[in-house]
């Protein structure tokens, strides 16, 4: 692998509560290269999105950098001073949310708020913004752009709403594009359209791409390599490939598992899906050992006492179990 | 624009209507008349004099006669014949109404120019000395009765140290105008910096204002260019109920600082029992209201595009 664009080292993400301070997400570690795209996938509140907060330099109390290191192009951007780390922000590494209904403001024209983008990384003035916000309207494939720059957030649909995003996150073409669960709020037919706009225009600017997703069927289809993150740690890391045919965490297997396939009943007749059983702990009520343990069906007496070590795996990959493979 | 205009003021009319039929069915039920003062006075009049004053005022007519006039009337303008001075009621408020009106927008502005300003500091530094001093503040000023304060704001600055004026309109000028309007304004001032201060953290923690930290814009401009209008949407609100109901919170401070306004009049009238002074104030009262709420959605119809378009 290349020189990392984006590398993650042991970052942990502190969150008080009560007085206490709880580690959110702890000892996670991931890289990027150029124009690579990287899939971070777990169940709700696993710390998928505060991990890319912290990317963005974005943690907000009560939660903040526990730890670690999370490097740009080897600078330490947690030790930049904020005027530089706000310009990193937007022009290299940009981020699109879930909810594109409340992302944008909606007191303000799409047109504007993708102009800012031209005006606060690009100096350009508010006219020559807007010409350039047609252009960027026009290539994440929005009809009219000329018409919908006056247009507000609220008289477009969820769809149209996301591909303004798209044209935030993309203005200034930036190294990284941070896509925390961008199709999860759409409607499925969207979903594809979405993901393929992504996938296009970053290919075409060579923009590296973070995907946050519980779905492990879209990351794997979208990634070459993906990160499973539980209870606020990565329990493995591998190819996509290898991650579908060879699953190493018994967390990873039950996701899989409970990924529904077309044509399943015609081939192997009426089955349930499977599931977890069982829900993510509490930040304020991470188990002892083994965090998977309370759900795992291969635990031991090891998982409860010891705290499984990541071990490597080939090419690069990682696993968090005692009893992996 | 023009449509939610036209609207609005369509709504103003049935609401109009209703309060014209409570106010006459009000005062056609109490009891007590212009002409019984004087026997609680210990006035004794002539049974006969009262009997003519009676018929000359149309007191014995039936009811659907006396509304069916009342209503005619007020339509066209004429709001009756006060009991006590003979005067048409128009002229009456005529006179009182530019002094109420200039003490409820001075009470506003200083309510505004404090309230607002204070409220949006308290926000984006929660937990500093502005916010702990002026939430306290707030909540202080909203629980002292305004009569009280204003008793407070005479003895301070009118007798200690005799800057101004302790009571009264003299030339009308902005001397006798700072305290009536201070303590008029001190309470909506308080309720305006808490709701501004709640509205500006609500509005903080949007999901579009995390998109614009996330542009890599600095915090002030997040602020003016993505915070403050969506704030003012909820700030405008309780402006406009304040303001509303500014004419009548005015009674207590007009009254206090012997202030030739709608509320002293409308005191004086009922303690007179001229109930057609009376009921001509509350129609204004109630009309500045409405006027105020139809001002209020306008602003809103201008700020927010979701309103506009609706």
């Amino acid at each position: 692998m290349s020189a990392p664009l984006l590398e993650v080292e042991n970052l942990s993400i502190a969150l008080s509560q009560g007085g206490k301070s709880y580690k959110a997400v702890e000892d996670v570690s991931f890289a990027i290269a150029s124009g690579e795209t990287l899939g971070l996938v777990g169940e709700s509140g696993c710390g998928k999105s505060i991990t890319a907060l912290a990317v963005m330099g974005l943690l907000r109390q009560p939660l903040s950098l526990g730890g670690g290191r999370i490097t740009l192009d080897g600078g330490d951007i947690h030790n930049l001073p904020p005027a530089k780390l706000r310009q990193l922000r937007g022009k290299r590494i940009a981020m699109i949310f879930q909810e594109p209904m409340t992302a944008l403001n909606p007191l303000s024209t799409v047109g504007r708020q993708i102009a800012e983008m031209f005006v606060l990384h690009a100096g350009a003035g508010w006219s020559e913004a807007t010409d350039r916000t047609v252009d960027a309207l026009r290539q994440v494939h929005v009809p009219s752009p000329e018409r919908r720059v006056k247009d507000f957030p609220h008289q477009l649909s969820g769809g149209m709403r996301q591909r303004v995003m798209i044209a935030i996150a993309l203005a200034c073409s930036p190294d990284l594009l941070i896509a925390d669960e961008p199709t999860t709020a759409l409607d499925v037919t969207v979903q594809a359209e979405i993901v393929d706009l992504m996938q296009e225009l970053c290919a075409a600017k060579g923009t590296a791409i973070l995907m946050i997703s519980h779905d492990l069927g879209l990351v794997a289809n979208m990634c070459r390599r993906v990160a499973v993150m539980y209870a606020g740690r990565i329990v493995e890391q591998q190819a996509a490939d290898e991650i579908f045919e060879r699953p190493q965490h018994p967390y990873t297997r039950g996701l899989i598992a409970s990924l529904p396939r077309l044509g399943a009943r015609i081939v192997h007749g009426r089955q349930r899906l499977q599931e977890i059983s069982g829900v993510v702990p509490a930040i304020t009520a991470f188990p002892a050992g083994c965090r998977f343990r309370p759900r795992c069906q291969r635990a031991t007496d090891i998982c409860q006492s010891n705290d499984p070590p990541p071990t490597p795996l080939p090419e690069d990959g990682l696993v968090r179990c005692h009893h992996h493979g | 624009m023009l449509a939610v205009l036209l609207r609005r003021l369509l709504n103003i009319i049935p609401t109009v209507g209703a309060v014209i039929l409570v106010i006459f069915l009000l005062f056609s039920v109490i009891p007590g008349s212009f002409t019984s003062t004087g026997a609680e006075d210990g006035r004794m009049l002539d049974p006969q004099v009262m009997e003519r004053m009676r018929k000359e005022m149309g007191l014995d007519d039936p009811i659907l006669e006396r509304f069916g006039r009342y209503v005619g009337h007020t339509l066209v303008g004429d709001l009756g014949k006060s009991f006590r001075t003979r005067e048409p009621v128009t002229k009456l408020i005529g006179d009182r109404l530019w002094p109420s009106l200039k003490l409820a927008i001075a009470a506003m502005c200083f309510a505004i120019l404090v309230g607002v300003p204070l409220g949006f500091i308290a926000a984006l530094r929660p937990g500093s000395i502005v916010d702990s001093v002026s939430m306290v503040g707030a909540v202080s000023g909203l629980s002292l009765p305004q009569f009280w304060l204003g008793l407070m704001l005479m003895y301070l600055f009118g007798l200690l140290l005799g800057w101004l004026p302790s009571f009264g309109y003299g030339d009308g000028g902005p001397r006798y105008l700072i305290l009536p309007a201070l303590a008029l304004g001190f309470n909506p001032m308080a309720l305006l910096a808490r709701t501004t201060r709640a509205a500006v953290l609500d509005v903080l923690n949007a999901d579009f204002v995390r998109t614009a930290r996330s542009k890599g814009m600095a915090e002030t401009r997040v602020v003016t260019w993505h915070v403050m209008r969506n704030a003012l949407v909820l700030v405008i609100t309780t402006i406009g109920l304040q303001f509303g109901s500014l004419m009548g919170a005015a009674v207590v401070v007009e009254k206090l600082f012997s202030w030739p306004g709608l509320g002293s009049l409308l005191v004086d009238s009922v303690f007179q029992r001229d109930i057609p002074a009376v009921q001509g104030c509350i129609l204004v009262i109630v009309l500045f209201f409405l006027v105020i709420n139809t001002l209020v959605d306008l602003a809103y119809a201008v700020i927010d595009p979701r309103i506009r378009y609706a």
